[in-house]
């Protein structure tokens, strides 16, 4: 699957308080409109700057903090295609792909606010097409890879009945 | 060749010869969600028409927002009070107290699998159990199907040698390491703590370093079971849950750090990421808006006598507010019976219910614009109080209670000089 959009650049450490606010906290039952405060802290202009299908592009250890899968499931429902990162911290890594979240781990350095990428999910290919460069990110763990085919962590328990990772 | 701890327990309940690296399914001993979680990890399993648990001990703890400041989340509250019921999952409600303090209390044994839908569920790894925190898709699965799917992690042994000194605590040994290795120097990977420096520490001091340990990006914070858990568990009327439980001589490890207890001095995270930490000496003199002593981190009853100890017959700074929370209902029983309240009340404190209180930005001591909160909790990132233009600065309780009687950040190692401490 190719995805296509603009890039909006953050730096390192976006930890899962700046994605999701915790001052937020009463509207986690309910994600539409909780999805209106992505990334608030990070960036206040965000959710009204950013078209669907758009790329969320950051540094190092993106989504650190707590275990709140609220914070890749707004991500998701905001529209953002997917998350490049240099790193991702371990529960949001886990619950992205749970929730259906494409992440990309590779070197975000040269990529900039504005760019227009091509992303090749099966390949990990990332074309930036303002600047004309190509990137590789770094595949997928097997069992996450799994997951993630199967639309997440639910649709992959239903599938199987079971957990089927390798 | 020999295992590290989380070999050892990952191996025992998935039935494999786990390694560092394997992806295992193991048994689920506990699963826990907190009010803030829950609510999506339930709805996940009614979308799946699952009503029962298979963990053989599930749990809900309504404590973030314990009581509720809102409409929305006394819906939430409803939604996991009448699921537990029907699910057979047990309800930890408002007044009980935070979820890792409940946990370790009452419910988690040395050599368990403990996964909960908190980042902080890595606290029940002093304990000698694979604890540790995952979203709410995961530990609804986990306690619905009775086990999960785990990458073994790599371990990192961190080998502590001798005594604190005084005024000196395990929060800033912490503090310093996760200074060192940065807040993703651990990512994916185990951190076993270990040697004699961590066997005469107390288990409330044990329970800081694994409380924290996700703080440097680690999956769990393993500690042996040994002669100190026993007696924990003895004094919890728990005695029969205790087995001991130690990593192989001849484990393999990534990387060993040593550090040598004596040598540390208190520490201060500055704003706002934790693994900004400094000596305490940098700190002095920052003006302190709010002090807050609890959480589970340092919500525990030693916490409170050490914070108690240095606010006798003392008050707090007119300009400070100082708000306590202990972390359970058992601690508070305890500091009522210990005359502790009494002594936080006439030094000015307010003293919160069990629970999370102004931790995570829910309510109870949210911070004003520009406003500077030093803290006893594990986290200190943007908004985390509630407001992204506050600042928040985390030490041990120590540095805390001395700070806001002086109305500025101060090194507790002042009182602390004047008399000799007790080992750990
Ligand atoms: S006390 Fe703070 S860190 Fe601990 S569980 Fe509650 S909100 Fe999380």
């Amino acid at each position: 699957m190719v995805l296509k959009g603009r890039v909006w650049k953050f730096g390192d450490s976006i930890s899962t308080d700046l994605i999701c606010p915790g001052r937020y906290f009463h509207l986690r039952s309910n994600l539409p409109e909780l999805a209106k405060h992505v990334l608030e802290d990070a960036d206040p202009e965000f959710v009204k700057k950013m078209s669907e299908g758009d790329f969320v592009v950051a540094g190092n250890n993106f989504g650190l903090g707590s275990s709140r899968e609220h914070a890749p499931t707004i991500i998701k429902l905001s529209g953002v295609s997917a998350v490049l990162a240099k790193s991702f911290a371990r529960i949001f890594y886990r619950n992205a792909i749970n929730v259906g979240l494409p992440l990309l781990e590779c070197n975000t350095d040269k990529i900039s606010e504005g760019d227009e990428l091509e992303v090749d999910l099966s390949t990990g290919i990332i074309k930036d097409k303002t600047k004309g460069f190509e990137l590789r990110a770094k595949p997928l763990p097997r069992a996450m890879l799994n997951i993630l085919k199967d639309g997440g962590l639910v649709a992959h328990i239903q599938k199987h009945k079971d957990f089927k990772l390798d | 060749m020999g295992k590290t701890l989380a070999e050892k327990i990952l191996s025992e309940k998935s039935g494999q010869n786990a390694r560092a690296g394997d992806i295992v399914i193991a048994k689920v001993d506990v699963a826990a969600f907190q009010d803030g979680t829950g609510p999506l990890g339930v709805k996940q399993l009614q979308k799946m028409k699952i009503s029962k648990v298979k963990a053989k001990t599930a749990l809900f703890f309504l404590d973030h927002a314990a009581p509720s400041p809102r409409k929305e989340l006394s819906n939430d509250h409803i939604l996991l009070r009448e699921f537990s019921r029907k699910s057979g999952a047990k309800l930890s409600d408002i007044g009980e107290g935070v979820i890792h303090q409940r946990l370790i209390e009452s419910f988690v044994k040395p050599g368990d699998v403990v996964i909960g839908g908190d980042s902080h569920t890595c606290t029940s790894g002093a304990l000698g159990a694979f604890a540790t925190g995952m979203g709410s898709t995961d530990v609804a699965i986990g306690m619905a199907m009775g086990k999960t799917w785990f990458r073994v992690p790599d371990t990192f042994r961190i080998e502590v040698q001798g005594q604190l000194p005084p005024g000196v605590f395990s929060k800033d040994l912490i503090l310093y390491l996760i200074g060192q290795l940065g807040a993703d120097g651990a990512t994916y990977k185990a951190l076993e703590f270990g040697g004699d420096g961590i066997e005469r520490l107390s288990m409330a001091s044990r329970f800081v370093l694994s409380n924290m340990a996700v703080e440097a990006g680690a999956k769990v914070g393993l500690i042996a079971s040994d002669r100190k858990t026993r007696e924990y568990l003895k004094s919890r009327g728990r005695l029969k849950d205790w087995r001991p439980i130690a990593p192989d001589k001849d484990a393999t490890y990534e990387r060993v750090i040593r550090i040598n207890a004596k040598k540390l001095v208190p520490q201060v995270a500055f704003p706002h990421t934790v693994d900004n930490t400094k000596p305490v000496t940098r700190a002095k003199g920052i003006k302190v808006d709010q002090v807050f002593i609890g959480t589970c981190t340092n919500g525990r009853i030693e916490d409170l006598k050490i914070a108690a100890k240095i606010l006798k017959n003392k008050k707090r700074a007119s300009h400070t507010r100082l708000i306590i929370v202990p972390a359970s209902k058992n601690v508070y029983l305890e500091a009522m019976k210990l005359g502790l309240l009494e002594i936080f009340v006439r030094a000015g404190a307010i003293i919160m219910g069990p629970g999370c209180g102004p931790c995570v930005g829910v309510h109870q001591g949210v911070l004003g614009d520009g406003e500077v909160c030093l803290s006893t909790a594990n986290r200190n990132f943007k908004g985390r109080m509630g407001n992204p233009k506050g600042f928040i600065y985390l030490a041990s309780p120590a540095t805390a209670a001395y700070s806001a009687i002086r109305g500025k950040i101060s090194d507790p190692r002042e009182i602390f000089k004047k008399r000799p401490r007790k080992k750990g």
